[in-house]
């Protein structure tokens, strides 16, 4: 069974349109907000500042601190239900993983970075704009970064390996597997692996070499962003 | 101990200015943007005042109406002081500020008829429309009630019913039908420094108030709430003075919407 001409009528490696802006929030050491399609993320970050409880400090190290949080109405159906759930948690850690490998946090000792990233209207493909919007929001602050880090989720659907899934995409009724991968383009270090779906060996594949492809444009984007900002101020 | 940040605004403000210099009736600019989140919310707004930005956003439910108002749907507001959007608001469980500015928002709109509670019953007794009311600060830079308050108008003035097939909410799917808003309550917060009187404020004016009063009023200048804050009290004379002012400063409110 194929799947040849995609919902939206994209390419099968093409991503949705993709707007990136630095500063949306001002009160915030550095912010980002990062739209994909219809998925619209809102990275702030505060710190380095003081970690408490204290226990909680590494006197070797700062510590990178992420929320990813859903707003009430951004989901697909019914309302989401305000606060922490199993699955933000889940995101939560992983960007953290996903965002560490390009910060050196030694030259922070005893702080915390804090990232939230809030989602205002979502169409799959959540965490991998919140990692995004946070490593912009992340290099808005200042923080020193080796890279930036791009997301992208790519997805199996019928046997069609496809760019930057969609939610009609991923409840695709003929069996799908969604991959939201992260990455240092520059080294190709991938910093975030996840699926959910059955694949072989070789799809994978397909899907990371199609995901660093996405993931450069990504990041042409993000780089473009943090340039604008520059250039509009007086 | 001698407050410094209270004994300079007091001092700037018997001058006749604010730090931002503006007067101490006037608004900073106000920016009203509808349908931010379309795919998502069945209703939603955005509203800048100033770098202060607050997103709202609009959920239907069905459920059983209250057993002693069978006939009748109602509104939930639900706010939320995200870590997002200022350095001092912190993770977990509602702040006792969350509460009062959701309170606050849905004392307005509840008081104010802004919905036609009647026209949200679909069987009575069994089935009515609930209207979920999320409000975010996405930057605080001061005055969160009256962004909340008219962002959530605006939220309900861009929402529309939800297609229903088989008693359930087919979500993703709008009609064109609107919701039944008769009236749209706009709030307006007068703090009290010293013997000032001033709209719109600032974090900084926040934390050095004396007293607020946040004045929900409707288009003929009625008040519909509310909502008395800060440690100090008012006379009957200031209480007359807030309300001039926020009836005046509602009608400002209301053109942008």
């Amino acid at each position: 069974m194929t799947y040849t001409k995609r919902f939206d009528g994209r390419q099968l490696d093409e991503l949705r349109p993709i707007e990136a802006r630095v500063g949306v929030v001002p009160r915030a050491t550095g912010s980002a907000l990062f739209k994909i399609g219809k998925t619209h993320a809102i990275a702030a970050v505060y710190g380095p500042r003081e970690l408490y409880p204290q226990f909680l400090q590494d006197h070797q190290r700062g510590v990178l601190r992420c929320n990813y949080n859903m707003l009430a109405f951004s989901g697909a159906g019914e309302r989401v239900r305000p606060g922490p759930s199993r699955r933000s948690k889940e995101i939560s850690m992983v960007m953290e993983k996903a965002l560490f490998p390009v910060l050196d946090m030694r030259a922070f000792p005893s702080t915390v970075i804090d990232v939230f990233v809030e989602l205002i209207q979502t169409d799959a493909g959540t965490r991998c704009a919140a990692i995004t919007a946070a490593s912009l929001a992340l290099a808005d602050a200042g923080i020193p970064m080796k890279d930036l880090i791009s997301s992208v989720a790519v997805g199996r659907i019928g046997n069609a390996i496809v760019l930057d899934v969609t939610k009609e995409e991923e409840d695709y009724e003929e069996g799908m597997a969604d991959i939201p991968i992260a990455m240092s383009t520059r080294t190709g270090e991938i910093t975030l692996l996840q699926d959910d779906g059955l694949l072989t060996k070789e799809e994978l594949i397909n899907a990371l070499g199609l995901a660093k492809k996405g993931c450069e444009d990504i990041k042409r984007v993000q780089i473009q962003a943090l340039k604008n900002k520059y250039k509009e101020e007086p | 101990m001698i407050d410094i940040t209270k004994q300079h605004i007091l001092t700037t403000l018997s001058k006749g200015s604010r730090e931002d210099e503006r007067a101490f009736t006037a608004y900073r600019p106000i920016t009203v943007e509808y349908g931010i989140s379309p795919k998502s919310a069945e209703g939603s707004a955005r509203v800048t005042i100033g770098k202060t930005e607050v997103v709202v956003g609009i959920k239907l439910e069905i459920a059983s109406p209250f057993p002693d108002r069978p006939d009748e749907g109602t509104i939930i507001v639900n706010a939320e002081l995200l870590p997002l959007s200022n350095p001092e608001f912190e993770s977990g469980p509602p702040s006792v500020e969350a509460i009062e500015l959701s309170r606050v928002v849905d004392r307005a709109i509840r008081e104010g008829k802004a919905l036609d509670f009647k026209k949200l019953s679909i069987t009575p007794g069994e089935k009515a429309w609930i209207v979920l009311i999320d409000i975010y600060p996405i930057n605080d830079d001061g005055n969160l009630f009256d962004a909340a308050a008219l962002g959530s108008i605006a939220a309900l003035k861009n929402a529309k019913f939800p297609k229903v097939e088989d008693d359930k909410i087919s979500y993703g799917h709008l009609t064109n039908q609107s919701l039944p808003l008769e009236q749209l309550p706009i709030s307006c917060t007068v703090l009290k420094i010293g013997d000032s009187f001033l709209v719109d404020p600032l974090n900084s004016e926040e934390g050095q108030m004396d007293a607020r009063l946040t004045i929900g009023c409707l288009e003929d200048g009625n008040i519909c709430a509310l909502q008395k804050g800060g440690n100090a009290g008012l006379t009957i004379q200031d209480v007359e003075k807030m309300v001039e002012i926020a009836q005046e400063k509602t009608q400002e409110l209301r053109r942008h919407l």
